[in-house]
């Protein structure tokens, strides 16, 4: 339980759909990548950490287990960014619960995409916005799925600038990458998903 | 009762008339020929079934067979229910869900008009309840049906637009609200239309049938007055029980979209 009280998020025998059981600690102010290949469970997994699905084993949060505390309270801490974004409103805005500016600017848009249809924004737009919308929810845990698979160079590094200064606050990520080198760039830890096993890679 | 009635020969010729166009599908290769006949013979046999079953239904007049006849109708109504959906709950979910809140909503209405309104003696008179609760099941059905299979169809269609909501936070009930309303409403639209078209565009069947067994049209008219506003009432009530009680079933306890409790 030491361990725990240390570590933002853990994962107790946590398994989802044919994957062996993982345990697994991300610390404040750390990154950890996974990787394998498509259908190995890599966004199940994120799923089960968001509590979105059921699953085996348990989660916890600072040392609170997920089962204790309320879904939605979970989620807000524990923030999912899905490999597609969704969007129900007709403007940007109407998605943001609250308006967060500064992050705005670092990602290349201005105050008047909050006046943007979302019709109007392309794949790229609507990944990074999805980002944005989450983070002004201010997560201490974010579970990222590929959020840089359809930018441009450009924009992939002020995604990974953005990620690092969360996680330099004190943030905990899990992403899953496929690009080796995005994995070099970002990653404390790097694991794979091999024959249904987690394993940690070599640095 | 002065109603002219229909002899044995009056049918045949009516048959004929059906006769007639399965002959005439058969001659344009519709392939319906075969499909008219039987429609019109289960036509025949289930009506006239239905009628010796009302026959010594009214003349019993008892509490048990009456219900038991209630139950009867409400279990193939439910069926029919289940079986109008592209996606619906499995298990006894699939039944249960608009077989129950059927019975709630067509049950205590019917027995509310019949108790407060009509005041017959007994209040149970077969002659009353059955083809009450006959049309407040036949429309509950529709509205029902309509309501559940746009509810787990919307969920299927949109479960990635309900999981964003649900990953930042929103609560089951915000992310399925627009969808809840929208089948609540297209459950209640044919209804709704109904009584807006009733008596410029189509006269309806009950107050047609009473006129036609001789009736005075405002009488025929009051009592399908009655019948409209008991048949909205309990569509509506029965479609918001039943789009709720399954909007809350599509979540589980810790507020995740069971999209594998819907079968499709």
């Amino acid at each position: 339980m030491e361990q725990q009280q240390e570590s933002v998020i853990s994962l107790q025998d946590v398994s989802v759909n044919g994957l062996s059981p993982v345990n697994l600690s991300v610390n404040s102010g750390e990154c950890i990548c996974l990787s394998g290949p498509s259908g190995s469970g890599k966004s199940l997994l994120l799923r089960a950490l968001a509590d979105l699905i059921p699953h085996q084993g348990e989660v916890y949060f600072n040392g609170q287990a997920c089962s204790s505390i309320p879904p939605t309270q979970w989620r807000k801490q524990v923030g999912l960014l899905a490999a597609e974004s969704f969007w129900w409103h007709e403007h940007v805005g109407e998605h943001f619960s609250k308006r967060c500016d500064d992050d705005l600017q670092r990602m290349g848009f201005d105050k008047s995409v909050y006046e943007w249809s979302v019709t109007r924004c392309s794949t790229g737009e609507r990944q990074r916005l999805a980002l944005l919308r989450l983070l002004c929810l201010q997560p201490k845990v974010l579970l990222l799925d590929e959020p840089t698979a359809s930018l441009d160079e450009k924009n992939v590094e002020a995604v990974e600038a953005l990620i690092k200064d969360f996680v330099k606050k004190g943030g905990a990520v899990i992403w899953v990458s496929h690009d080796p080198n995005q994995i070099k760039r970002v990653a404390d830890r790097h694991y794979q998903i091999i024959n249904n096993q987690l394993q940690e890679k070599a640095a | 009762m002065n109603v002219i009635a229909l002899t044995a020969v009056d049918l045949t010729i009516a048959a004929c008339l059906v006769m007639i166009l399965a002959v005439l599908s058969a001659w344009l290769q519709l392939g319906l020929g075969k499909k008219i006949v039987i429609a019109g013979v289960r036509t025949t046999v289930q009506l006239l079934l239905i009628g010796f079953v009302l026959k010594v239904l009214f003349e019993q007049s008892h509490l048990t067979w009456i219900s038991l006849l209630a139950m009867v109708m409400l279990l193939v109504a439910g069926r029919e229910v289940m079986a109008r959906q592209k996606r619906r709950f499995g298990g006894w979910w699939g039944f249960g869900l608009g077989t129950m809140t059927m019975f709630v909503s067509s049950f205590s209405i019917t027995v509310f008009v019949l108790l407060m309104i009509i005041q017959n003696d007994p209040w149970y008179k077969p002659q009353y309840a059955i083809p009450l609760l006959g049309m407040m099941l036949g429309n509950t059905m529709t509205g029902i049906a309509l309501a559940l299979d746009r509810l787990t169809d919307s969920a299927w269609q949109q479960r990635g637009v309900i999981e964003a909501q649900l990953s930042l936070g929103y609560d089951w009930r915000s992310a399925i609200r627009g969808m809840a309303r929208d089948s609540v409403r297209v459950g209640l639209v044919p209804m709704l239309n109904a009584m807006a078209a009733a008596g410029l565009v189509s006269l309806p069947g009950m107050m047609t049938g009473q006129i036609l067994s001789g009736t005075p049209p405002l009488e025929a008219v009051k009592y399908q007055i009655l019948i409209m506003f008991m048949i909205t009432a309990g569509t509506g009530f029965a479609t918001m029980g039943a789009v709720w009680i399954g909007a809350k079933h599509l979540f589980d306890e810790r507020q995740r979209l069971r999209l594998d409790r819907i079968k499709s």
